[in-house]
């Protein structure tokens, strides 16, 4: 060991920690500042006050958009974890070794079409003239064609459809790290394919599952995208919302307001997860 | 045995196939249809042309957000490989007191939405009296892409290279020597790989940009523009074009990693 003195390793992650800083955790401070000074009746940033938290709660479209936001995001990462969960065991447990990796890059290589169009694609093969009901109408499916656009489930089915991908990609990485003796031990002990895979493998595996359900919370309850294209009006999530404060009111403190909420769902969700993200090691 | 081993590999593979189909599907029908010669994105396909391509490269805007996107992104990537890097190499090769605390701060922006980072910018920027800028849309995208370089340099920082970097401290090479002529270039494929990730995820990034930007666009926010003038081919064309640039950028990645893990 030569002399390694605390003050070098410190200027190599200075700058790091500098930007982090200066470029994130200030501008959240400031966005709390802002928060907490609502503005007035001449638009002007008025005094110390919780009232923008207040009439957040008070306002029932508010709370219900916050409702809203929460069950969407719910119900996402429960389908996209079931679904992808199956889907991630056949690539790592029914394609030979051989292919995995190619099938796996073939899961996800939709992730790589723009986030915009994506969901512009989905409003493409959903529409009343699109690709969905044109198929269903020619295999004799449907009488005429239906509307699966503009509303909450289109918001969901686009959801999922990203979600299938990256939640597949978490909950392959964390099956392929269980030690496939474990299995093999519980089968020679006499236990069936499917105990041992209750008993062994779904267990191990919860790690990824955590960290693709984690994953899925902060990028879908932060999402502005997907519900703007393919929701409608109808039904508004929270970010929906805050870019509404920020673009016709242009209440910047309400939409900071907003925007802290949103964070605490997120921090909420952290630890509820946390012992399991603790454990993933991907 | 053998037909129930069948019969689950049947029900595997049909599984398998309903999800490709069902991931698969938007792709496919964007590709499709950014060759339509008819004047909408729709069934039916009246025949196979590159008309919309040409009006995609010929739209002014599209192709000035799209050197802004370049631009954007090779700056933002950049930045966040150097500054990710270095930060790992200083928390891996140092004793330092906090090194957990750090760790926590430096992944921090990794977990909150991109609403988040967004808005604070937005917001600072505006209690600075500043207007919407490139600029500023390249700090976000290294406030979010940095933990990124910084989590994919730290896994490849072993004892390996500790030992190579010792050596090279006996023969008298300084501190910097070592870090740029004998760590980075160790650890190249990695950088590499973790610059073209970070590439791709700014090239795609629409939200910060979209809070942050108003005249000079990236591809992202220009392409949202377009949506609101309804379905249209050329929509098509530009997003087909941004998703070849992306696995381009993404093959590369897995060329290198694949020398990385042979090396």
């Amino acid at each position: 060991m030569t002399s390694r003195t605390p003050p070098a390793g410190l200027i190599f992650a200075l700058p790091a920690l500098l930007w982090v800083g200066l470029f994130f955790l200030v501008p959240v401070l400031i966005m709390v500042g802002y928060s907490l000074h609502p503005l007035d009746q001449s638009g002007a940033p008025g005094p110390l006050s919780l009232a923008d938290y207040t009439a957040f709660f008070a306002e029932p479209a508010y709370v219900q958009a916050l409702i809203n936001s929460v069950i969407t995001t719910l119900i996402v990462v429960a389908i996209s974890t079931c679904l992808a969960y199956p889907f991630a065991w056949c690539i790592a447990c029914i394609v030979p070794k051989k292919y995995q990796r190619l099938a796996l890059l073939a899961a996800i290589l939709p992730f790589w079409t723009s986030y915009v169009v994506r969901s512009y694609a989905w409003l493409l093969a959903l529409s009343p003239v699109g690709a969905v009901n044109k198929a269903l109408l020619a295999l004799h499916l449907i009488g005429h064609p239906l509307m699966f656009a503009y509303n909450p489930q289109a918001t969901e089915f686009g959801f999922i459809h990203f979600f299938l991908m990256l939640n597949t990609l978490t909950i392959y990485a964390s099956l392929t790290q269980i030690n496939p003796r474990y299995e093999l031990a519980a089968r020679d002990l006499g236990a069936s394919a499917w105990r041992s895979f209750v008993t062994i493998t779904l267990p191990l595996s919860i790690p990824g599952v955590a960290v693709g359900a984690f994953l899925t919370i902060v990028l879908c309850i932060g999402d502005y995208v997907t519900p703007q294209i393919l929701g409608g009006f109808r039904e508004l999530l929270l970010p929906q919302l805050i870019m509404m404060q920020i673009q016709r009111q242009l209440d910047l403190p309400m939409a900071s307001a907003m925007s802290l909420l949103l964070t605490v769902l997120v921090a909420l969700a952290y630890v509820a997860l946390q012992r399991w993200l603790r454990m993933a090691r991907l | 045995m053998m037909a129930r081993l069948s019969a689950r590999t049947m029900t595997a593979a049909a599984y398998m196939a309903v999800c490709y189909a069902f991931i698969f599907i938007p792709v496919g029908v964007l590709v499709l249809f950014s060759f339509q010669s008819g004047d909408l994105p729709v069934p039916p396909l009246h025949g196979l042309s590159l008309r919309w391509y040409a009006s995609a490269f010929n739209d002014g805007r599209l192709v000035d957000a799209f050197t802004n996107s370049i631009v954007v992104g090779s700056v933002s990537s950049g930045l966040s490989v150097m500054i990710g890097f270095m930060a790992a190499f200083g928390l891996a090769r140092y004793d330092i007191p906090g090194k957990a605390v750090m760790r926590a701060v430096i992944m921090l922006p990794l977990a909150v939405s991109y609403l988040l980072v967004g808005m604070g910018l937005l917001v600072s920027s505006s209690a600075l009296g500043l207007g919407p800028s490139l600029v500023t849309v390249i700090i976000g995208h290294v406030v979010i892409n940095m933990p990124l370089a910084f989590a994919i340099c730290q896994a490849q920082l072993g004892e390996h290279q500790r030992r190579i970097e010792s050596a090279a401290r006996d023969l008298g090479a300084g501190t910097f020597r070592v870090v740029f002529e004998i760590t980075a270039p160790m650890i190249a494929p990695a950088l590499v790989a973790a610059f073209c990730l970070c590439f791709t995820l700014s090239w795609d990034e629409f939200l910060i940009a979209y809070l942050n930007t108003r005249f000079d666009v990236t591809l992202p926010v220009v392409i949202w523009d377009l949506l609101r003038g309804g379905l249209n081919p050329e929509t098509n064309a530009a997003g087909s074009f941004i998703f070849l640039v992306s696995i381009s950028v993404m093959a590369i990645v897995e060329l290198f990693l694949r020398r990385g893990r042979r090396s």
